[in-house]
């Protein structure tokens, strides 16, 4: 069981698993490093996100990695008007009141998909799905390896993003002093928004990355939430670099945990991971605070 | 609800159901006679998993029991009771979401129930009609269980477990030994339910008996989307055989993967392979579909009348598969017992389907003959997908093929 035959392969394909994981938990601690809320509706808004690319393959016909450049928007614009005319309004400066709001929006909106497109599992079947590349030691995937490099693209865009632009400038600001930020004439209303837009277009690009290969149906977005919160407490809340490195370890620990323990108690190997970071370490990797 | 033409309240009708169960105990009187005193024609439950991890098998299997319910109604209906009103259920692909519309059905007033798919939600659902001595006809589920306990109004057309292993572990030897004995190692791919699960025992305790040495036996869950682990499992063992035990979605998945990391067994066997006989799995993949071999429910393939709907089925775009025409059997064995009992009463209609010997089907079975619910005349047959087609290769009798074993390089 222990060769190396099975081993590497198997820590690689880890490794394709946990790009995904970031992205999805790059938004979810972009979100906490700057609101300070938990999203709780990060997993909706991955189904529907999925739904998107989904459609955009069968309604309109475009390749899931071409529709990455209009649901990536779209999304934004989503996360945006979500935080600035539901979320930010009705939590009326509490942050206990965002939590719960994001937690009610969660709700309508997978009930929506619900209603709209109903339980059934769908896929698509784009001809590279089944692809490999041989790297002589294990035949990894092709649409794994694109979504593998689309991460590291996605978190050197948004290193560029925070470090060399005005808005960047302002989330960082906000994120570290909210009212000596305000003070300075930053609108914290508008920064919320848009790092919450920024939140929602990284999974909009999780959902591109991953529709290849993987299924949709109105409840998905929630096995990977609960895998990216596992991250984001691993990574240290709000750690970006923790985010990406997190996830890496996690989709290792998933791998073998699926490989040691079975299919069926794969996942256990995470929440393991959740419970001893929590008892040990509870700021994570890359935390400041606990 | 909107088609249940009787107007009571929930209360009132638990309370008459109540009623009437204890009526029903004394004899005296049965209460689906008096809900479908109303109602013209015969009322008959579809009931399979449309939505959810199991629906393309749901939806193949509805596709099957109307296309024979639009047939025996478009050739005037069932003599002196008129035409059949299916009434649609969907399971959900869960136990519990079957034995909600079994309850939706019964007070619905069918006269008979046909589904179910799945081994799981046929145990539940069967049972929950059991509770109205409501007939209950099991299109594929082939889980032993299902007709072992006892229940009078359960019964199964198709064969169940304990056949269908015995003759494929038989079927196995045989193309095993005609090719020189090359497969001496198995590994067992299974889905762990019931269905799976089972299976995985039975070939556990039986493959040895047969001379295959088991290597590992490997689980998982429906739905799972990523097989790596589990292929990297078997190109570590190396076995010569692999057998699956899955669902139409993973068996794909399965073979995909293997596909993909180049694990190139001698043989795959599979027994009851959700894909294995399926015409949608060989034209859709092709490569990974390729010698694969199966012991499964399949159409007579000399019988006119399943060609003439393997035809039908194909013009409306849809693939001809086993889901098809079990349930599309099922009810045609329950419009033959209907006809017999001449009357939709549960209990004439029970009577009915177990005395029955129901024949010009266009299954590959003996003489219809029911004990304890179980149809003795049914069997499986061997299928291997070749030259992008599923024959026949056993029983010699039904052939289409000679068996293409190992597997070329």
């Amino acid at each position: 069981m222990l060769s190396p035959v099975i081993l590497v392969p198997a820590i690689l394909n880890g490794l394709l698993t946990g790009a995904i994981y970031a992205l999805v938990a790059l938004g979810l601690t972009l979100i906490y490093g700057v609101l300070h809320i938990i999203n709780f509706a990060h997993g909706a808004l991955l189904s529907a996100a999925l739904f998107a690319a989904f459609f955009a393959y069968r309604v309109l016909g475009l390749d899931p990695y071409v529709a990455v450049f209009l649901n990536a928007p779209l999304f934004f614009a989503l996360g945006y008007a979500l935080q600035r005319f539901i979320i930010g309004p009705a939590s009326r400066g509490d942050d206990r009141n965002m939590l719960l709001v994001t937690l009610g929006i969660a709700v309508v909106i997978e009930n929506a998909l619900l209603y709209a497109f109903h339980a059934d599992t769908r896929t698509i079947n784009v001809g590279y799905a089944f692809e490999t590349i041989n790297f002589g030691i294990a035949f990894l995937a092709v649409p794994r390896v694109v979504g593998f490099i689309a991460v590291f693209l996605v978190a050197f865009a948004l290193w560029l993003i925070m470090t060399f632009t005005d808005t960047g400038r302002a989330i960082r600001a906000v994120a570290r002093e909210k009212l000596g930020a305000q003070l300075a004439g930053i609108d914290v209303a508008h920064i919320y928004a848009i790092t919450f837009g920024i939140g929602t277009a990284c999974v909009a690009v999780a959902a591109c990355l991953l529709i290849p290969t993987y299924y949709v149906n109105p409840h998905v977005g929630n096995a990977f939430v609960l895998v990216a919160f596992t991250i984001v407490v691993l990574g240290g809340m709000g750690s970006v670099p923790g985010a990406v490195i997190g996830a890496f370890l996690i989709g290792i620990v998933e791998s073998l945990s699926g490989l040691f323990l079975g299919e069926s108690l794969g996942q256990i190997g995470i929440f393991v991971i959740f419970i001893v970071v929590l008892l040990v370490r509870p700021s994570g990797l890359f935390g400041e605070r606990a | 609800m909107s088609n249940n033409t009787i107007s009571v309240s929930r209360r009132r009708f638990l309370a008459g159901t109540g009623l009437s169960a204890a009526a029903v105990a004394t004899g005296t009187l049965s209460i689906p006679g008096v809900l479908r005193a109303q109602a013209s024609d015969v009322k008959l439950g579809v009931l399979h998993p449309v939505t959810g991890a199991l629906s393309y098998s749901g939806q193949q299997g509805r596709l099957g029991a109307t296309l024979a319910i639009e047939e025996i109604n478009a050739a005037g209906g069932i003599k002196g009771l008129g035409k059949i009103e299916p009434v649609l259920g969907d399971a959900q692909s869960t136990p519990d979401g079957g034995v909600a519309e079994v309850e939706k059905m019964n007070s619905a007033g069918v006269a008979c129930i046909v589904g179910g798919y799945a081994s799981n939600i046929c145990l539940a659902t069967t049972q929950a009609a059991a509770r109205y001595e409501l007939p209950y006809v099991v299109d594929v589920g082939v889980a032993d269980g299902i007709v072992t306990r006892g229940l009078k109004n359960t019964f199964r057309f198709g064969p169940g477990f304990g056949v269908i292993s015995k003759t494929a572990l038989t079927n196995l030897a045989a193309i095993n030994d005609q090719a020189g004995k090359p497969a001496k190692t198995v590994m067992i791919v299974h889905e762990d339910s019931l269905f799976g699960s089972g299976l995985a025992k039975l070939l556990n305790a039986q493959l040895p008996q047969h001379g295959f040495q088991i290597l590992e036996t490997i689980p998982h869950p429906t739905p799972t989307r990523d097989f790596n682990n589990v292929v990297l499992k078997i190109k570590a063992q190396n076995p010569d055989l692999v057998i699956p035990a899955n669902y139409y979605n993973e068996y794909v998945l399965l073979a995909r993967t293997m596909q993909q990391q180049h694990v190139r067994p001698k043989g795959i066997y599979s027994v009851l392979g959700g894909a294995a006989s399926s015409f949608k799995f060989v034209k859709e993949f092709p490569e990974a579909a390729k010698y694969i071999m199966d012991c499964n429910h399949w159409f007579d393939p000399r019988n006119d009348k399943a060609l003439a709907l393997k035809k039908k089925v194909e013009s409306k775009n849809q693939f001809f598969t086993y889901e098809v025409y079990m349930n599309y059997s099922c009810v045609y064995l329950i419009a033959d017992a209907l006809q017999r009992a001449a009357s939709a009463d549960r209990a004439k209609l029970t009577a009915a389907l177990a005395n029955s010997t129901f024949s010009g089907h266009v299954m590959p079975y003996g003489p219809t003959k029911f004990v304890n619910g179980q149809n003795e005349g049914a069997a499986p047959v061997n299928t291997q997908v070749l030259d992008n087609d599923i024959k026949v290769i056993l029983p010699t009798t039904f052939a289409n093929a000679k068996p293409v074993f190992p597997m070329p390089a």
